[in-house]
């Protein structure tokens, strides 16, 4: 998982970079983690403008607060993971906080839109490996035998990658801020 | 894509599983037989023996939709076979790591019945088997949504207004910025089909139009190469380092530095050409905001012309451009113009070189001089002229000195007009549109009017 490791020098020289006031960086970040920021937007708020919106927070308080990563905590992609998610749930919560006067409905839409987008991110980080398998097996409809064929790999270490994976995932039910990233942010 | 993090490194055994193996029949068979579905599957999990306090355990998520919902092809009938599995006698290892399989609905009938009657025994596996099972619904395939290349814009200009920045892209190298950054975001989901998608780059030469085929991948490598001619003049790495043949003479110039990176390698280019052209325009952009304020009596060479460092740039935001549309065409893409004041700025460009190549056609014999007026006109001193009238955003009006690079455009002395659209205009440019083709509307000396369209068209090289 992302986070296990110390952040890879790109992420403490981005951060130097954006601290420095240097717009080329910034461009470079986008470059990188606008998809990653954009689809989760999305996913929490299930619709293109807010997901624009998010986008456009997110990234202005990542060029405004660069100096509140903390390498120590994770990778600079789960932060900005953990930024967009925190962005993300307060935007659906203001907005079901006009649309949806029961409060027990209220919690439970933000509580549901906050698992998936901690799934996504999940599924986007977790190794590779367990990516395809999981790909496979569920998206392709392969069983786990086809799954070891298609990969190459035994049957054990296909039915080892699907349980892993899934083990992962699992962990989307956790509350707190998503894995890899283990700052308040 | 070319994120490392996305790819960490990992060690496959790379073995095939050998299928069929004892007490496993090809596994097909399993989809029906398996427990935890719509069918009261969630009584097939027991609770685990003392569980967590008195909050209802979550309820099973149903199954995913059906074979025939997802476009994909069915199973074969014959392995629908073997409708009553008898149980297999596996150890509980076995049965555990079976456990993401089954709740994928992944295993044999067999091993699913299997894992089900040990649920009904093992605490601890039961509780695994509902938590995996709740994961499956969460996974969620991620729609490709292609990202608006404004919101790139969009975003990038709000955070720049809320903290100036101390380092700011110079406004030449905006136009590159943005249309490497959309460049690339075209190429973000293609498949190795689409990298090897066959490509006609188009120019003109000796005012004939010329092509060389390459493939998608091979575009990616022209412009790394020709960016490399930047990146090489601001004292950056030559992404032909090491290419034999690279520093031949004749080899410095677009055409000869592409051939020679296309040369060096024995096969075609691939998708891997991605990361180092973005990492090197991503350089590019980087360094010219430390060196640009500085650097405009920079020069660059191209070979036989050289142009200074802002109008390389811009030229090479050009040429992003037009071989992004290229590449968009082969793989039937849509694909838009630049910005309006982008493309501003690249007609721009083209304009001010004009009446040199201008004058270097009729070094050459390959335009006639105007007849009916001297055309060598003292420097600053207003000249024979053509309106150029660029139609669309980013358009704009333009006077071409006709007669000397060193003369004034000027209304009074205008012989022409030429109207045109913008996007025609830089087609006719990139050599992808013949002269005479070039959908313009034309007012006045007819000969001054070919002789820039041609001289336009003569601007387009490989």
């Amino acid at each position: 998982m992302a986070g296990k490791d110390a952040p890879p020098r790109w992420d403490r020289k981005m951060q130097q970079r954006l601290a420095r006031g240097e717009a080329a960086a910034l461009g470079e970040l986008y470059d990188r983690f606008a998809s990653l920021v954009h689809s989760l937007g999305h996913r929490v708020l299930g619709d293109e403008q807010a997901a624009d919106a998010v986008t456009r927070e997110v990234f202005a308080h990542v060029w405004e607060h660069p100096e509140t990563y903390d390498p120590k905590q994770g990778t600079l992609r789960s932060w900005v993971a953990a930024v967009t998610h925190r962005v993300a749930v307060q935007r659906l919560r203001d907005r079901e906080e006009r649309e949806q006067p029961r409060h027990e409905e209220r919690e439970s839409t933000v509580r549901r839109a906050s698992v998936a987008a901690r799934a996504d991110y999940i599924a986007h980080s977790m190794p590779a490996p367990l990516r395809a398998a999981l790909d496979l097996a569920y998206f392709q409809r392969r069983d786990y035998r086809q799954t070891a064929a298609d990969l190459g790999v035994t049957e054990d270490e296909a039915r080892r990658r699907l349980r892993l994976g899934l083990q992962l995932l699992s962990t989307a039910h956790d509350t707190g801020t998503p894995p890899g990233y283990r700052g308040a942010v | 894509m070319n994120g490392a993090d996305r790819f960490d490194a990992h060690d496959e055994p790379h073995e095939h599983g050998a299928q069929g193996r004892p007490g496993g029949r090809d596994g097909r068979d399993g989809r029906d037989g398996r427990g935890a579905g719509g069918g009261g599957g969630s009584g097939d999990v027991p609770r685990a023996a003392g569980g967590p306090g008195p909050a209802p355990a979550p309820r099973i998520p149903t199954p995913r939709t059906s074979v025939e919902d997802s476009g994909l092809p069915l199973p074969d009938l014959a392995d629908l076979g073997d409708p009553a599995p008898v149980p297999l006698d596996l150890s509980h290892d076995v049965l555990k790591s079976l456990l993401g399989a089954w709740a994928l609905a992944a295993c044999s009938a067999a091993e699913t019945a299997a894992v089900e009657h040990h649920l009904g025994g093992c605490g601890s596996c039961a509780d695994e088997a509902r938590r995996l099972r709740e994961a499956v619904g969460l996974l969620h395939q991620p729609e490709t949504l292609d990202l608006d290349p404004a919101l790139r814009t969009r975003v990038l200009e709000n955070c720049l207004s809320r903290r100036p920045p101390r380092i700011p892209v110079p406004e030449w190298a905006a136009p590159y910025d943005a249309e490497t950054a959309r460049l690339d975001a075209l190429l973000q989901d293609f498949g190795d089909a689409e990298w090897h998608a066959p490509v006609r780059l188009r120019w003109f030469e000796a005012d004939t139009p010329t092509s060389r085929r390459t493939t998608v991948a091979g575009v990616i490598a022209h412009l790394l190469s020709v960016d490399g001619i930047v990146a090489t003049a601001l004292g950056l790495e030559d992404p032909l380092t090491g290419v034999a043949g690279a520093a031949e003479r004749g080899a410095g110039g677009p055409a000869g530095r592409t051939e020679a990176y296309w040369r060096a390698s024995h096969f075609p280019p691939t998708r891997s050409v991605r990361g180092p052209w973005r990492e090197q325009s991503h350089s590019l952009v980087r360094t010219v905001s430390f060196t640009g304020g500085h650097a405009g009596g920079l020069e660059v060479s191209y070979g036989d012309f050289a142009l200074p460092l802002h109008d390389a740039m811009l030229d090479r935001a050009f040429e992003c451009w037009v071989h992004a549309e290229d590449i968009a065409e082969a793989v039937d893409y849509p694909y838009e113009p630049p910005a309006p004041r982008h493309l501003n700025r690249m007609i721009d460009l083209a304009v001010r070189v004009l009446p040199t190549v201008l004058a270097e056609r009729r070094r050459a014999g390959l335009s006639a001089p105007g007849r009916r007026t001297p055309h060598l006109v003292p420097a600053g001193a207003p000249g024979r002229s053509l309106r150029l009238e660029i139609e669309g955003s980013g358009g704009g009006e333009w006077l071409i000195p006709l007669d000397s690079p060193a003369a004034q455009g000027s209304a009074d002395l205008e012989v022409a007009h030429v109207a045109l659209d913008g996007a025609e205009f830089c087609r006719l440019a990139a050599g992808h549109v013949p002269p005479a083709e070039a959908a313009a509307g034309q007012v006045g000396d007819r000969e001054a009017i070919r002789d820039v369209l041609l001289a336009v068209a003569s601007l387009s090289r490989m």
